[in-house]
């Protein structure tokens, strides 16, 4: 009975010039969004060095969702060379991803011209 | 609402219907005046703990409900979450988002860290089957100083 996820991707300008892919979800994002997240992730051209996710649509976000953002978090640190941005969170989920470390491995920033502009 | 209310939901064991608890817990919360922040912080809860039921306690079996019992006293929300599991035996632990990036840990885990850092107590009880149970308590004054985490 869990809502799917959808993602859009789309491109912008970060504050230093360089473009930033935009993955936006909407719907929850529980177990049965690791596909849908991480193979929108994986499909990013390897050009996309600078990534940001936006929760603005998110409507519910669980411990498992959670375990899929830093499952990708881990697939850019093998990367090497990627950037994470997050914002959209609301200030309950803002606190969650901080509690569990997310923080360390990417900006969260309240809104998405505070997050281009650290990219 | 009166001191001594409560609210029993049965849930079937499969994901998604956490959503239903979280819900009703937070209607209850906002009856009793908690605070947006304190019924986001137990809406999670409330969550992760049925979610833990229904996987770890149920096997995602859907024959075995899991309980959910909300009740109210003076200044507090204390809700059961009941599975036929064999209950828990291992205590919270922090997740270490070095090892989890490092592949070191796997992803997930993170339920019961969450359930305890959200609320006020949070307590695991082992028992046999269809006893086995977490009570989370959240007050309407956190700790006694009204502040939220």
């Amino acid at each position: 009975m869990q809502a799917s996820t959808k993602v859009a991707e789309r491109t912008a300008t970060g504050g230093s010039g360089d473009p930033v892919a935009i993955l936006a979800f909407t719907g929850d994002i529980s177990s049965t969004s690791k596909d849908t997240i991480l193979d929108s992730y994986k499909g990013l051209g390897a050009t996309a060095a600078k990534v940001l996710l936006d929760f603005r649509g998110v409507d519910y976000i669980n411990s498992s969702g959670i375990a899929i953002i830093i499952q990708l978090l881990l697939e850019a640190n093998k990367a090497g060379h990627r950037t994470i941005g997050i914002f959209g969170l609301t200030p309950h989920f803002n606190k969650v991803f901080t509690m569990v470390g997310v923080a360390k491995y990417a900006t969260i920033s309240p809104d998405e011209a505070t997050a281009l502009g650290k990219l | 609402m009166r001191n001594g209310s409560s609210v029993e939901v049965r849930l079937p064991s499969e994901l998604g219907f956490e959503k239903v608890a979280m819900c009703t817990a937070a209607g209850m919360a906002a009856l009793m005046g908690f605070s947006e922040d304190r019924i986001e912080d137990l809406k999670t809860a409330v969550a992760e703990a049925c979610i833990n039921a229904m996987e770890h306690g149920n096997q995602l079996n859907e024959e075995s409900p899991v309980g959910v019992i909300l009740s109210r006293s003076d200044d507090q929300l204390e809700v059961r979450v009941i599975d036929d599991g064999q209950g828990v035996s291992e205590a919270p632990h922090s997740p270490d988002i070095d090892r989890k990036i490092a592949g070191d840990e796997g992803p997930r885990g993170m339920g019961m860290f969450l359930i305890q850092a959200l609320v006020d107590e949070a307590e695991w009880h082992k028992g046999p089957p269809g006893k086995s149970y977490v009570r989370l308590v959240i007050r309407l004054a956190k700790n006694g100083e009204g502040e939220s985490i």
